[in-house]
């Protein structure tokens, strides 16, 4: 399969696709958190980190088998998360956003002075495990686990708390219980990325996830649309691939980068797929014909 | 006695909300708390359901005690609120919130029946089932939240300031439906500002001042009341 992709792309694209498909399962799993239960996390990238030290270490130095390592990476992301969340998730909006931020930064400080993580050295001697077409079967995989999610009891629980959570306590929601699996399922997520992408990269260091890579997931999330599947995909799509394309004028990429969050943000402040319900376009007729007949009912 | 509440302390920091509340409520009640603002009313509701949790006091409730019981547990027990200011979920369909109240509930022919209901009751909400429940107006909004507290079946409806911002035709229709609620088979217990509409439906009524009950009776009579006239009836 991956020989597939081989001969008919270039080695440059390959790499960036394969980020692409990581970025958009962290991506995914932020969306749970912050788009579907409106939890502000700022540190998603240390969930990232833990899945991309956890991994590797074990593939490096216990010579486990990579599929194994992986979801051991995941698993260990969902335990840090729900280590910082039984503080943290008590707290809502921006004091959330600022725990989410400081625990973030302490994940990575803790990398930078451990001594089997190599410290600031960083971590090398990773194998090439991860491929194009692996990560495009996690991106389905996560994609079509996500639609379930959505469609879920446990789905709607957490749009209902995100909407209004005393009300969602008072339907019989336990507020507190859900918050929490929904963020260790979120950072799950970013550890199966963060695996894949010490697989890839191959060489990972405490700097490659700081704050800034957090809040590049976040616009990601927010620049596709809060909550929406495929504006998440769109928007990690655009932002990952955006520099790239503007290499050609590398001196003032980071500009127009900048510019294009802003100008999105004033012209869709819902971002790109934010207030669009894919669902409703595809099946208008049947949608028109129950508006028809709440209409006629109404009179 | 169905729920009892008793010596009610709750604290919100250094400010005591309620210094000893005691009320009860009977099978097939209305029961209302009266009272200006800041007399500790939602507290005593909030407490029951559980989203507050009491620094001394007792709440019973069928030989349960509430009172460490978490929120979700409560509804399951048979009490369900109809939060203050309505809260419904804006960006969900009046469906999907009638749905929402049935959350606690599994059996899926019983949810359907329940629907029925809450459709026969409110068929303005049938009508806009699809709607997004953000964009009804205010009336409607409280009936899709009563609706919704419907929808788990309860023994107990805690009705919190239904009258809030709405007009008084409006006032008068919740009111009706309030009482034919309550005739097929649901205890009420109201908080209200309104003091005149809610004596005028309730059975019982208390009167709460700064976290404390000061009076309590039959709601006619305290409607008759003289000290009750002066300060919630605006009469003089």
């Amino acid at each position: 399969m991956n020989q597939i992709f081989e001969s008919i792309l270039d080695p440059y694209y390959m790499q960036v696709l394969t980020l692409l498909g990581i970025y958009i399962i962290a991506a995914l799993g932020l969306n749970l958190i912050t788009g579907a239960t409106g939890m502000f996390s700022f540190g998603h990238a240390a969930y990232f980190a833990v899945g991309a030290y956890g991994a590797a270490i074990l593939t490096v130095n216990f010579g486990f088998p990579f599929y194994i390592a992986l979801v051991a990476g995941g698993l260990m992301a969902s335990l840090a998360a729900i280590i910082i969340g039984f503080p943290a998730l008590r707290l809502t909006g921006d004091y959330l956003g600022i725990v989410t931020l400081g625990f973030g930064e302490i994940i990575r400080v803790v990398f930078l002075n451990m001594k089997i993580t190599g410290g600031a050295i960083g971590l090398s001697g990773i194998a090439k495990e991860t491929n194009l077409s692996i990560v495009i079967v996690l991106v389905m995989v996560t994609v079509y686990i996500m639609y379930a999610l959505d469609n879920s009891r446990f789905g709607r629980a957490l749009v209902a708390i995100r909407e209004d959570d005393i009300a969602a306590e008072s339907m019989g929601i336990n507020v507190m219980t859900y918050k929490m699996k929904a963020f260790a399922l979120g950072c799950f997520f970013a550890g199966i990325a963060g695996g894949l992408y010490s697989h890839l990269i191959l060489y990972i260091n405490p700097s490659d996830f700081g704050f800034a890579k957090s809040f590049e997931f976040l616009c990601f999330v927010v620049l596709g649309g809060l909550g929406s599947i495929p504006g998440v995909i769109l928007g990690t799509t655009v932002l990952t691939l955006a520099p790239e394309f503007l290499r050609a004028v590398a001196d003032y990429r980071m500009m127009i980068y900048g510019a294009l969050m802003v100008f999105m943000m004033i012209i869709r402040p819902k971002g790109l797929l934010g207030d669009v319900n894919l669902h409703r376009i595809f099946f208008k007729k049947k949608y028109q014909k129950q508006a028809n007949r709440s209409t006629a009912a109404g009179g | 006695m169905l729920m009892e509440v008793n010596d009610l302390h709750v604290s919100y920091g250094a400010i005591r909300a309620l210094t000893g509340i005691s009320c009860t409520l009977d099978k097939g009640e209305i029961v209302a708390l009266i009272g200006a603002n800041g007399a500790g009313k939602t507290t005593t509701l909030r407490t029951i359901s559980g989203l507050i949790k009491p620094a001394k006091g007792s709440i019973t409730f069928k030989n349960m005690d509430l009172t460490k019981m978490p929120p979700h547990k409560i509804v399951a027990a048979g009490i369900s609120q109809v939060p203050e200011g309505r809260r419904v979920f804006p960006d969900m369909s009046v469906m999907e919130n009638l749905e929402m109240g049935a959350y606690t509930r599994k059996d899926k022919g019983e949810i359907k029946e329940s629907l029925n209901n809450v459709f026969k009751r409110f068929p303005r909400l049938e009508e806009r089932k699809h709607q997004l429940a953000g964009t009804l107006s205010g009336g409607e909004q409280q009936m899709l939240a009563m609706g919704r507290a419907l929808m788990s079946k309860p023994e107990v409806m805690l009705l919190d300031e239904p009258s809030m911002g709405l007009a008084p035709m409006l006032v008068k229709e919740i009111f009706e439906i309030i009482r034919d609620i309550n005739k097929t088979g649901t205890t009420i217990m109201l908080v209200e500002q309104n003091a005149h509409m809610a004596l005028s439906i309730a059975d019982r009524a208390y009167v709460l001042e700064t976290g404390e009950v000061v009076l309590s009776g039959q709601a006619k009579e305290l409607a008759n009341n003289e000290q009750v006239r002066k300060a919630y009836l605006g009469e003089d």
